[in-house]
């Protein structure tokens, strides 16, 4: 597990302390691990955080045999010995990051933790609301060791007001924000909608991009601050247009599943040749959008310029979304004996955005993954076998990002961090072993 | 407080992007703080063609997509493709700390403005490119729109049921996604420059933003990578030991089976005598289906006699993961959100007052603000040239030319 030097990557020698859990806080202190920053993950060999390393940290054979891929997909279907260290859920966000374990519910930890916020830039959580102050670790804490301290926290509706304490994952902000009831099947009851997870992703990118401006801001005047990201606001953007149809007209939209929220038509998905159906995974889509009057004609070519297609009426946009619902019954009559990638070439050929609808099966063979290296072999800590993981997906000219360090085992750099930049000595080190701080497993009774 | 400037004060970005992604990248940038130049071609982004139009009535200060994309940005119109466009460009470029663009791959090269030739001509100048594929894939000159990109990048094929067809996120959400991600790449860049006195070039392609972001679509790829095991949509609605998006007397709630913990459920009901039955508390009774049915029965008329609103504040005050399916007429209408300043007033001429949504996060040492509503096409064509020292006849003449547009 030797760490590539990092010397002129963007956020070299930026220290950031990452007590993120679930995916928003975690998949930000990510984007900064990947652009350099020594990432340092403060975990606790006693507490189990729930959604962070795992559903749980032991299950059993039985629990991973069956169900979904992204959620219990463990390497070569089984627990192995340590599963906190490879969840599929969550490690791809470990990537390019140090753990080290300490128990804050103990004094003697907190000192411990103190020393190491007095070593760092920057802290980011998104804990539920009032965790860290239980701990006794809140912002007062945190900027008696370190006054300048660059602090992120991440409540799902902010620090005030009544929905503080509610506690949430990025698929209930998205409710509460209106996401929900704004897409799926617009023929179909809303308890047809499946979860997503977008409101993570915003939160998570916004996040590094707070922590990065809040430097800068630090490098200008010397101050430090406490930054409130709530997710729930934070997500706004991806709604903006509706917000907007209310703002400016007082419209509530509604659902209108795979179409445009700006009128082009046609733009769905429409069925390719199949080797299956969804209970399998075998269906194949093809996503087309017409997004003006040229691209009609792009795909009206690539169709042969069939009779029905040459019709004045569908020559304008107005006309195509008027008979939306026709178009998009002979288009799929169309496509629904061709293979996918063959549909997406010969309408790309004609100036039309088209692609496959691809499942996770299907990823690491596509050319552009291979092309652009998305992904990279690793063995991790524990020999669970070698496998490809995510690398970091922003491409730098001068100091390429990469995987310096593979997703990290829970206390894998206790011994880089106790003695290298806490500065303690052989025998306190093993006095923390002894007292619990340092460890690699979860205590037995965790479930 | 208020009139503190933002983290990105003093930082000039020029910014050539168009329509969602980049212009959500580069309003972050001028939203905290920053001078953004936009240039636009003639005619405008064409952000400024599609809707909602104030009151329904298209133009190309009308748009509300414009409007929300754009805020603090000044806007000139120049014909880039024109060669005699190239002094008014250069003078651009050499002001500026920061270049983000989203032109097809390889249309800044031919017309002398690629990165080769920006980085020869200031070796201090960050420079990051967002494009949908990235300027050496073999789909480098493939189109998308939010749902082909989602579709084919993101974890769309696992969302909805599997008797249907997959189905996306609202409007252009993925496209706001990749957009956050390259602020935070451009941010990247700019610290690079700053910090490290290294300018460097973002090759950002949203679909590696979507294949290795966070949005499922990476567990889902290591889940068959590790386990040859595919994520495939749900069979139907979701009804675990509570979870999935339940009927209630004025709407929708959605609960979530993850972590669920009984203890809280019981408070969450006020101890129904039913729950109190041993059966309900052994652990894995969440994976017996004959149990979560006989349960969803029980929740169903609880559910069915609360409000929405009534039904989450019992699910805070008992811990218990849960969230209302608001509308967006609720949620304006809310107070926790207005109370806490989230909605931002902006004035703008041709559509008045328009309350968007504001703040993403809140710094207080260095706050995010709007201090310019979106601007006019060419707005500040006249205002930017004269500080790159043009002389009046000259931007005269170049407006005559068609240089300068509108």
């Amino acid at each position: 597990m030797s760490s590539k030097p990092d010397a002129a990557l963007p956020l070299s020698g930026i220290r950031i302390i990452d007590l993120t859990v679930v995916w928003a806080g975690t998949f930000g202190a990510t984007l900064l691990a990947d652009l350099g920053a020594e990432v340092i993950k403060v975990e606790n060999v006693h507490v189990w955080q729930p959604m962070t390393r795992g559903g749980q940290a032991r299950p059993s054979a039985a629990m991973v045999k069956a169900g979904a891929g992204w959620a219990v997909g463990y390497p070569n279907a089984e627990p192995g010995p340590r599963p906190w260290n490879y969840s599929p859920t969550f490690v791809q966000q470990f990537r390019n990051k140090h753990s080290m374990t300490v128990d804050l519910v103990s004094d003697e930890g907190r000192e411990i933790f103190a020393n190491l916020v007095s070593k760092s830039d920057a802290l980011v959580e998104n804990n539920a609301s009032g965790t860290l102050e239980k701990l006794d670790i809140g912002p007062d804490f945190l900027r008696r060791a370190r006054e300048d301290l660059v602090m992120l926290r991440m409540p799902a509706y902010g620090s005030d007001g009544p929905y503080r304490f509610a506690r949430a994952l990025g698929v209930h902000l998205e409710s509460v924000m209106g996401h929900t009831l704004l897409r799926g099947y617009p023929d179909l009851d809303p308890s047809y909608i499946t979860s997503i997870f977008s409101g993570d992703y915003v939160a998570g990118a916004h996040a590094a991009f707070a922590i990065m401006s809040a430097l800068r801001h630090r490098r200008r005047t010397g101050e430090g601050q406490l930054i409130e990201l709530a997710q729930a606001e934070c997500a706004g953007g991806m709604l903006a247009q509706a917000f907007m149809d209310y703002s400016l007209n007082g419209v509530v939209q509604e659902r209108i599943g795979n179409r445009s929220v700006n009128g082009h038509a046609p733009y769905n998905l429409y069925p390719a040749k199949s080797d299956g159906d969804g209970t399998d995974g075998g269906d194949r889509w093809i996503s087309i959008s017409v997004m003006d009057d040229d691209q009609w004609l792009g795909l009206r070519a690539a169709m042969g310029d069939p009779e029905w297609a040459r019709d004045p009426e569908l020559r304008r946009e107005a006309g195509r979304l008027e008979r939306h619902d026709e178009l998009d019954a002979r288009i799929g009559e169309w496509t629904s004996t061709q293979d996918d990638y063959e549909l997406m070439h010969l309408l790309q050929s004609h100036g039309v955005p088209a692609a496959p609808v691809l499942d996770s099966s299907r990823i690491y063979d596509d050319a552009h993954v291979q092309h652009r290296g998305l992904n990279e072999t690793h063995d991790l800590y524990d020999d669970v076998g070698s496998f490809r993981y995510n690398t970091p997906f922003m491409r730098f000219s001068e100091t390429p990002l990469c995987i310096r360090k593979p997703p990290v085992a829970l206390g894998e750099d206790n011994d880089y961090v106790y003695r290298e930049v806490l500065g303690y000595s052989e025998a306190e080190v093993e006095g923390f072993r002894e007292r619990g701080h340092i460890g690699m497993d979860y205590d037995p009774e965790i479930p | 407080m208020a009139d503190r400037p933002g983290p990105l004060d003093g930082v000039t970005v020029l910014d050539l992007t168009e329509h969602i992604a980049g212009p959500y990248c580069t309003k972050l940038f001028a939203d905290f703080g920053a001078d953004v130049i936009k240039v636009e071609p003639p005619g405008g982004d064409p952000s400024r063609s599609v809707g909602p139009w104030h009151q329904g009535v298209s133009g190309p200060e009308r748009s509300g997509t414009f409007f929300y994309f754009n805020t603090n940005k000044r806007s000139l119109v120049i014909d880039i493709d024109r060669a005699d466009s190239r002094p008014v460009m250069e003078r651009l470029i050499e002001r500026a700390d920061l270049v983000i663009e989203s032109q097809p791959a390889g249309r800044l090269d031919s017309l002398g403005f690629g990165w080769e030739q920006i980085s020869s001509r200031r070796d201090d100048l960050p420079m990051v490119s967002i494009t949908p594929f990235g300027h050496d894939s073999p789909y480098r000159d493939y189109r998308v729109s939010d749902l082909v990109l989602y579709g084919f990048a993101g974890e769309m094929y696992s969302i909805g049921v599997q008797d249907r067809e997959p189905v996306k996120m609202y409007g252009t959400a993925s496209l706001v996604e990749c957009g956050a991600a390259a602020a935070t790449a451009a941010m990247g860049a700019l610290t690079s420059a700053e910090l490290q006195g290294v300018a460097q070039h973002v090759d950002f392609a949203m679909a590696d933003a979507q294949f290795n972001g966070v949005d499922r679509r990476h567990a889902a790829t290591i889940g068959w990578e590790y386990a040859g095991r595919k994520s495939l949509r749900a069979p139907g609605p979701a009804a675990g030991m509570l979870s999935g998006v339940y009927p209630c007397a004025d709407g929708y709630v959605e609960f979530s089976g993850a972590a669920i913990r009984i203890p809280r459920l019981d408070e969450m009901l006020g101890s129904p005598e039913w729950l109190q039955d041993e059966q309900w508390w052994r652990p894995g009774a969440g994976m017996n289906p004959e149990l979560v049915e006989e349960f969803n029965a029980r929740f169903l008329p609880w559910a069915l006699e609360r409000t929405k609103r009534e039904i989450w504040a019992a699910a805070r005050e008992a811990k218990v993961l849960c969230g209302p399916l608001f509308s967006v007429d609720e949620l304006f209408e809310d107070t926790h959100f207005s109370d806490r300043g989230f909605w931002a007033a902006v004035d703008h001429e041709a559509v008045g007052q328009v309350q968007i949504p504001g703040r993403p996060f809140m710094m207080p040492a260095s706050p995010w603000s709007i201090r310019r509503p979106p601007p006019r096409l060419g707005e500040h064509t006249d205002e930017v040239l004269t500080e790159c020292s043009f002389a009046t006849s000259e931007i005269e003449s170049l407006r005559a030319t068609g240089v300068l547009g509108e």
